[in-house]
């Protein structure tokens, strides 16, 4: 675990009020990790004030949205020869502290999901967006044999396995990066668990409440759900679990 | 049920068949299905229910139904050409951006070539 080596991907559209902050407080509580800010096409001054506060920032010539923006950030990853891939919000949402706890638990599964617990941290979502989220998380949830209480997090940690696989299949479709993105890693085979973590309020931007806007989500949501389960595409083949390929290095070796 | 129906049912079922085939095997984007769907449906409910057309052309003040076929096809076609076209000028666009993006990186890789003894651009 120690020598695991950590790639924190923060994908940044417009976050110039917020990504200075968040590039210092990884750094801060992850010394070791590289620190990576994907500029997904910003047209403010993004690019600048991430690389002053010391990222790495890969600036994408135009938007390609969240999907677009962390499948950079994981072919990057394994380019870069790293083992682990955190994704982590520019907004200041998600607590750098709790990446290490996620990082940790790779030793015993492919993807780490941060899942926001109701009653915890200042989070709340209601009415069709509320029920939507409910929904997803037990349908996904089954499928990946696990409990799952939110799958719509964008705070998670990859492994090397997961890297390769959704550093060549992640959509970018709405929702495709987070539904899709596990119900494919569910279906190639790997292990996807999910860590208690508690979100902070967003520190920039105004989050979308409006009862038509959240109909249209669960509509979207429905769509993306039912279209990620009847995917049929080849996918890749993964190889054993590096947990278990451990085990049987121990157990060779005089 | 009436020929008609059945070819009509035929054909929107291929349709139908056709589009969520595409999407499964991402060869088409949710963006582009959505409108070939709804095609899909629109005409397997005039299939199984073709007084529905009447009713619909009656409620629009349409004398002749067929008439209503005949627009509502011409209306989506224009429809499809819109978006492809807004689609391509977006395509056009980041073509641009990608080939701006790659004259400056090779001018600055060659400038690091230069200036790395041993090895040569």
């Amino acid at each position: 675990m120690s020598a695991r080596r950590v790639m924190v991907v923060i994908p940044a559209f417009n976050e110039q009020a917020c990504i200075a902050e968040v590039v210092a407080e990884v750094r801060d509580r992850l010394p070791d990790a590289t620190v990576v800010v994907v500029d997904d096409g910003s047209t403010d001054r993004t690019r600048a004030v991430a690389d002053a506060a010391g990222a790495t920032v890969l600036s994408l010539p135009f938007n390609l949205g969240v999907g677009g923006a962390l499948r950079l950030g994981l072919r990057y990853g394994q380019r870069t020869g790293h083992d682990a891939v955190v994704q982590v919000d520019g907004d200041g949402q998600h607590d750098p502290a709790a990446v290490a706890g996620m990082v940790a638990r790779l030793d015993e599964c492919d993807i780490v999901v941060g899942a926001r617990f109701a009653g915890e941290g200042d989070y709340t979502v209601r009415g069709p967006r509320r029920w939507a989220m409910v929904l997803l998380a037990a349908v996904v949830g089954r499928m990946a044999g696990t409990e799952l209480t939110d799958v719509t997090s964008g705070f998670r940690a990859f492994g090397p396995r997961a890297m390769v696989l959704l550093g060549q299949t992640l959509p970018t479709e709405y929702l495709g990066d987070t539904i899709d993105a596990l119900v494919v890693s569910s279906r190639a085979g790997l292990v996807v668990r999910q860590e208690a973590v508690v979100m902070r309020p967003r520190q920039g931007g105004v989050p979308s409440q409006s009862p038509y806007r959240a109909a249209l989500y669960l509509a979207r949501a429905g769509l993306a759900l039912v279209l990620a389960f009847a995917r049929r595409e080849t996918l890749p083949d993964l190889g054993p679990a590096p947990w278990e390929q451990r085990t049987q290095t121990t157990v060779g070796s005089p | 049920m009436t020929t008609l129906q059945v070819v009509s049912l035929a054909v929107s079922v291929a349709i139908l068949v056709a589009a969520v085939d595409m999407l499964r095997r991402r060869r088409l984007r949710e963006k582009y299905a959505v409108l070939w769907l709804l095609v899909g449906v629109g005409q397997l409910a005039l299939g199984l229910f073709p007084s529905l057309l009447d009713v619909v052309a009656g409620a629009l003040g349409i004398a002749d139904p067929p008439n209503l076929l005949a627009f509502g096809g011409i209306v989506f076609l224009l429809g499809v050409t819109a978006h492809l076209s807004w689609e391509a000028s977006n395509l056009e666009d980041e073509t641009r951006t990608l080939a701006e993006e790659v004259a400056m990186l090779r001018v600055q890789v060659e400038d690091l070539a230069e200036r790395t003894p041993g090895r040569t651009g």
